[in-house]
């Protein structure tokens, strides 16, 4: 079974400043956190994709009106609620995806201190499962 | 060489059923697995490029395990480690054909092992013995092909530390090892039966490839009813394929179906297939479920179903595997033989063992519809719409929802 694991800007605990204030050592370490987690996930034949999103700074909402393009909201300066990113496992079940969420959630912050980073665990609608 | 160059088709097939015999005698022979797939696989890349032209051999098994088999002991060669085996392995015999079925079924039962998940296994069935490559199994499975060769190659560690001799395993072992093989072999045919868009074509090989396996595992043991009841169980069911969705690819429920596009000769087959095997004693759930699947599809009707069989059938079933599932099923029979009223009370007793399960909601919602309670049914189609992880029967019940829509 599949889920998304989705990771948000503003989801952590703590008063934690954006990315772009961090120490450059800081914010290597948790992109190696995040690649070697990724690998991981590749070694147990677990993963599907992983993608980081382009900042708040492009991000924009829209809604169409039937005739052309409406720009509702945005550039958003700094938005909590933002999607960062996203990781898509294949598992053999939904307690092996929490596993995996609860591992990501401790990816190092400012000077190492784990993040703790709330993880939206999302199954995919997929084909249809077998009963058993 | 037979003066004859294989056709594309005929070359594939060829192929299919060579590898898993050309495997087992190689791991006969080295009594190892994991290297011993690459080698084959290599063979069998060989012999895609030179069949076509140089013409098919006499016996494309005995060659592939030459092939294979000369790999390997260059790669052995190459490991000085190894060189005590390789002085034991000169001095045997080459391989000879053996008895074709039990080798590729002594196959499976490595790929089957219980250490393995069921998606390992799954994978490495399908690869080992399916003679399926990587890429082919990735794309049914909606998974980069890194993904899946990590899972392959992790399922032949597992396999490889398990250090099985090859053979069919002990009979002592084997009853429950056989469950295990089974189940692998269902779940790789209920992966192509439940068909998702975009990757349906894949999956339709799946279900075709584990009643492949099914019958050649029938083969070897003719004695095991349960095989049998599989195997029945599968061309019963694949049987409906064709009537399954419609031309837009929706599903269609049972009692909708155009009964006159389900393949008659596979409900034929099927049906000889459960007759022999309940014949032979033990009856087990695979039996069982069969004898529910031909039992509708014997209703040229829906109205002809024959429901207090099935009612009895599902009775049985639940005193030999019970479970929520098979209770659930249960309920629908009970309402289809006994009334709605029937079918809702035993979903009540069900209760709390299955609460937020969507098929619960999803049963009681016909179930309410057929006892006349219209909005009691829309608000239940509507959450098990919202509870299932499957996108098909999302579509189907919030259809059923939208059309109770003005009762609620």
């Amino acid at each position: 079974m599949k889920f998304l694991l989705l990771q948000h800007y503003g989801r952590v605990e703590g008063d934690v400043p954006p990315m772009s204030q961090w120490a450059p050592a800081d914010v290597d370490a948790h992109i190696k956190f995040q690649l070697d987690l990724n690998a991981e996930l590749m070694e147990r034949g677990e993963f599907v994709e992983a993608q980081a999103l382009t900042g708040p700074e492009l991000a924009k909402n829209v809604i169409g009106n039937g005739a052309d393009m409406v720009i509702t909201d945005g550039p958003f300066a700094e938005s909590k609620e933002l999607l960062a990113g996203w990781r898509m496992v294949d598992v053999e079940s939904e307690e092996r995806a929490i596993e995996i969420a609860a591992q990501a959630s401790v990816g190092p912050g400012p000077n190492g201190v784990p993040l703790r980073q709330q993880i939206e665990v999302r199954q995919l609608l997929g084909p249809i499962e077998p009963t058993e | 060489v037979s003066a004859r160059p294989a056709r594309r088709g005929e070359l594939e097939d060829l192929l299919r059923e060579s590898a898993p015999r050309a495997l087992a005698a190689v791991v006969r022979r080295f009594g190892d697995f994991g290297d011993f797939e690459d080698a084959v696989q290599e063979a069998l890349i060989d012999a895609a490029r030179q069949w076509p032209d140089r013409g098919t051999p006499e016996s494309p098994t005995g060659w592939l395990i030459a092939v294979a088999s000369r790999r390997l002991t260059d790669r052995i060669r190459a490991d000085s480690a190894r060189r005590d085996r390789e002085v034991r392995i000169a001095a045997e015999p080459p391989p000879g054909p053996g008895a074709e079925a039990d080798d590729t079924l002594a196959l499976i039962f490595i790929c089957c092992r219980p250490e393995l998940t069921p998606a390992s296994a799954i994978a490495l069935t399908l690869r080992a013995v399916g003679g399926l490559s990587t890429a082919q199994i990735a794309a049914a499975f909606l998974v980069p092909e890194t993904t899946m060769g990590r899972r392959i190659a992790r399922a032949k560690q597992t396999v490889a530390a398990a250090d099985e001799s090859f053979g069919l395993p002990a009979p002592a072992a084997r009853k429950e090892r056989l469950g295990a093989v089974l189940r692998v072999l269902y779940l790789i045919f209920n992966e192509g039966y439940a068909a998702s868009e975009g990757a349906q074509l894949a999956r339709t090989e799946l279900s075709a490839e584990a009643i492949r396996l099914t019958r050649i595992a029938r083969l070897a043991l003719p004695a095991e009813p349960e095989v049998g009841g599989l195997l029945a169980l599968m061309l019963l069911t694949d049987a409906r394929r064709p009537a399954r969705t419609d031309p837009a690819g929706e599903l269609v429920p049972l009692d909708e179906q155009d009964r006159s596009l389900w393949d008659a000769a596979a409900i034929d087959e099927g049906t000889r297939t459960l007759a022999e095997a309940v014949a032979g004693g033990a009856v087990g759930p695979y039996q069982l479920q069969a004898a529910i699947a031909a039992a509708h599809d014997r209703a040229s009707r829906p109205e002809d179903t024959d429901w207090a069989e099935i009612l009895a059938l599902y009775g049985l079933l639940e005193a030999v595997t019970p479970g929520p599932m098979v209770a659930l099923n249960r309920a629908v029979a009970a309402a289809m033989a006994n009334g709605p009223e029937a079918g809702l009370a035993l979903l009540d007793e069900l209760g709390p063992r299955l609460e937020g399960h969507h098929r619960v909601h999803a049963v009681r919602a016909h179930l309410l519809e057929l006892a006349g309670d219209e909005p009691g049914a829309h608000t239940e189609y509507e959450r098990a719409a919202e509870l299932t992880a499957s996108l098909p029967e999302q579509r189907y019940l919030t259809r059923q929802a939208a059309r109770l829509a003005s009762a609620a």
